[in-house]
């Protein structure tokens, strides 16, 4: 898929010069209640390069979260851009940032985020079956469920492929959410507090996981946590102040 | 793929959402049955109306009718072509009925119709009606000598409901007039046993007791009639005995009617029918002539058979006579030219051929001022109109029920994508598309629609088919008549299901499933990833 995908897909708008994976400028976002607006992003500046792992921490309400929901295409900025890949990606129809979330970014969040109805491997699955229709799905079923299976076995969860997310641990339900960021080949996975829920050893096993994705596979990483014990796993930490990067 | 999946792990999961395709199916099945009952009512109305009346009525506006029917069929034949298969001349006028019961005189008022007894069964269903299998081959005014159905022929069954009718015919009349005989020969010995009793007393100045008024009546009943129009010789076999000479009524009979039988009998509780005269019996009909202005005349008529469409309305309105005798009686025999007139002139067509085109054509052929053609559909439109809109209004209720099980649909999956928020932001942060989520729950209303009509159609032919069954069901558990044939005339509940009216009210039963899970759906899929992410 990939590069070849996304530069169907993608406006050719801002070509960067940059080498970057993800370019993040002048991003802005306000909430609005009532007539009073809050300011949440100020302004942030921020770049991943391929295969980098970056911690972005600050705390609680510095826009940290807000972030990444931005750059994981779920939410509009009300101004600066967004780039992946050299591309811009903020202002794309709907349609094809969907897609862009479903081929190019894996998301892991603190509540591990699993559908309840479905199994441990469907829950793998469910990125794979939203990219296909229902007979292309039919084409490609083994070879995902092939991949789906690899990536559960490989996080130690080979025998809890059929139980429900009611059925498994904390640790393992955050295994399970990340084998789904993973299973459609993303370049970039967004983890939000992926460790909040869990406990410290955990928490560490899954943070394990996570580095040693970025340092095998050369995935680029960007972790969201307000705990620097937890930031200082990553190669480069960006620290956010009230809307803004803070320059250290 | 993944709206195919959740679709049905919802489903599964929630079942209670298919107590709300309950009410569908319920709908579904309502509309079925009734529909299924309405139409056969309807056409089982139709088949008999049309049965009574022939396919078209020519008739001239006037009671004194119009001469020389021959010409006139010859003419009718010319219009229409091809499409005719049979005619007969009727001669219908208001008339009314007499008889008399234990004493007491009885009138009806009645259309009193001279039909052709050799044609008049080939244009209607007229034959199958009467009530003596002889009658039933070929109508005869002449009276049976017995063999009347004491069973309804027409409803089946082996219970022999009308036991009044083992003796009627000849063995009726002869027992009566034996009985008469044998009561004026006692009545008599009692007068001179009362006229030696009191010699003083001379005739007609004693007082006169009941009883001898009521003898009286009865002599002057079965007397002839001294007071009949002049007519010029009878044809028939029947014929009255000659002016002056008294008839034999054991030997011999006036000119046969058939009544209607809802003017001569009624069920009693029990589902027996009693009835007031019998064929052998005879009667008085009091109608008016064809002259200017017409003059009301009476004569003695015995009832030879008994008329029963089982549409009460005609049972009790309709008394055939000869044709021919209803012409002398009236006057509408030219005395010059010996042509006779008739009032209408019943047509029946080829199978297959289009009534209003033929009425039509021969709308053109004859003066409108003079004769009024119809189908047998215009002579009953406001019933067959009235029935059809029953129809409709029913209909548009019992749709409103399925609207309101719609709304339920509505309700629970407004819950359920209540509950199922954060999972459609989960989706949504798998790149799953705003068509995708809304996809989920219009085939989810999909497949309630299609289980809640599917088990409505199963239901609702399941009850239509077997709707007879199931009425001796509840009657044998109740012990009540739930459909009395007394009451409608015919004998089990008639149902015909018609495939295009069920697909229409099983597509429009989906088609408010899915309506109905639309607003929920553009909820669904208008809800923002981030705050669905948050909901708990």
């Amino acid at each position: 898929m990939t590069s070849a995908t996304l530069e169907r897909i993608v406006t050719p708008a801002v070509a960067s010069r940059q080498p970057s994976l993800l370019a993040v400028r002048g991003l802005e976002k306000h909430y609005r209640s009532g007539d009073r607006t809050l300011a949440v992003l100020r302004g942030v500046d921020f770049d991943l390069a391929p295969a980098e792992f970056v911690s972005i921490v600050g705390q609680s309400g510095s826009g940290k979260s807000t972030l990444l929901h931005l750059v994981g295409l779920l939410d509009a900025a009300d101004a600066g851009s967004i780039s992946l890949g050299g591309r811009r990606v903020d202002d794309v129809p709907a349609r094809q940032r969907d897609r862009l979330r479903n081929t190019e970014i894996g998301m892991v969040f603190q509540a591990y985020h699993l559908l309840p109805e479905l199994s441990a491997l469907e829950n793998v699955l469910a990125p794979l079956m939203v990219r296909h229709g229902v007979w292309s799905w039919l084409k490609v079923r083994g070879e995902a469920r092939k991949r789906a299976v690899e990536l559960l076995e490989q996080f130690g969860l080979g025998e809890r492929l059929h139980h429900k997310p009611r059925h498994l641990s904390g640790g393992e339900m955050q295994r399970v959410a990340i084998a789904r960021a993973l299973v459609g080949g993303p370049r970039l996975l967004l983890a939000d507090e992926p460790t909040g829920n869990l406990d410290a050893e955990t928490g560490a096993g899954i943070l394990d996981v996570l580095s040693a994705l970025n340092r095998s596979e050369g995935l680029s990483i960007v972790l969201v946590t307000h705990d620097p014990s937890i930031a200082r796993r990553a190669d480069r930490i960006v620290r956010l102040a009230a809307g803004r990067v803070e320059t250290a | 793929m993944y709206k195919l999946l959740l679709c049905w792990r919802y489903l599964r999961t929630r079942w209670i959402a298919l107590a709300s395709v309950i009410s569908v199916t319920l709908g579904v099945a309502t509309m079925i049955v009734v529909n299924a009952v309405m139409a056969g009512f309807s056409h089982e109305m139709q088949t008999r109306i049309h049965g009574i009346l022939s396919d078209l009525v020519f008739e001239s506006h006037s009671l004194s009718g119009f001469q020389d029917p021959e010409w006139h069929m010859a003419e009718i034949r010319r219009a229409a072509g091809d499409d005719i298969v049979g005619m007969t001349p009727t001669v219908a006028v208001p008339a009314m009925l007499n008889f008399q019961v234990r004493g007491q005189w009885i009138t009806r008022q009645v259309m009193f119709i001279g039909i052709d007894e050799t044609t008049h069964a080939g244009v209607s269903d007229f034959g199958r009606y009467l009530q003596h299998p002889g009658n039933r081959e070929q109508l005869s005014f002449a009276l049976r000598d017995g063999g009347y159905d004491t069973i309804d022929s027409q409803a089946g069954g082996t219970d022999p409901t009308r036991p009044a009718l083992e003796g009627a015919g000849w063995p009726h009349r002869r027992m009566r007039v034996e009985r008469e005989r044998l009561w004026r020969e006692k009545l008599e010995a009692d007068r001179d046993l009362h006229a030696a009793d009191t010699p003083e007393s001379g005739e007609g100045t004693g007082p006169v007791r009941p009883v001898d008024q009521q003898v009286d009546a009865v002599l002057a009943a079965t007397a002839g009639e001294a007071a009949a129009p002049p007519k010029p010789a009878d044809p028939f076999r029947q014929a009255r005995p000659e002016e002056g000479t008294r008839m034999d009524p054991a030997t011999e009979q006036f000119t046969g009617i058939v009544p209607g039988i809802g003017l001569a009998s009624f069920r009693d509780t029990s589902g027996i029918d009693r009835f007031l005269v019998l064929p052998g019996d005879d009667v008085k009909v009091t109608f008016p002539t064809a002259g200017t202005p017409p003059k009301a005349v009476s004569d003695s008529f015995t009832i030879v058979d008994f008329y029963e469409s089982k549409m009460s309305e005609y049972d009790s309105n309709f008394v055939f006579v000869p044709i021919a005798a209803l012409q002398r009686m009236r006057g509408m025999i030219d005395p010059q030219s010996g042509l006779a007139s008739v009032n209408s002139i019943q047509i029946k067509l080829r199978e297959g051929a289009d009534l209003d085109t033929v009425r039509d054509r021969l709308r053109k052929a004859f003066p409108a001022d003079l004769y009024a053609v119809a189908t047998w559909r215009d002579k009953q439109g406001p019933l067959l109109a009235a029935v059809d809109m029953e129809m409709a209004v029913l209909n548009i209720l019992l749709f409103l029920i399925i609207a309101v099980a719609g709304f339920g649909i509505l309700a629970i999956f407004f819950m359920i994508v209540v509950e199922k928020t954060r999972d459609i932001g989960i989706l949504k942060s798998l790149g799953a598309q705003a068509s995708g989520i809304a996809g989920i729950f219009l085939g989810y209303g999909l497949f309630l629609g299609l289980v809640g009509a599917g088990a409505g159609l199963a239901l609702g032919l399941a009850i239509a088919l077997n709707i007879n069954t199931i009425r001796a069901g509840v009657e044998w558990c109740t012990g009540q008549r739930v459909f009395d044939p007394s009451i409608y005339y015919f004998f089990t509940i008639p149902t015909i299901v018609d495939p295009l009216t069920v697909g229409w009210i099983v597509a429009g039963a989906v088609g408010i499933a899915i309506a109905s899970s639309v607003l929920p759906a553009l909820r669904a899929a208008r809800l923002h990833p981030v705050e669905a992410l948050r909901h708990d």
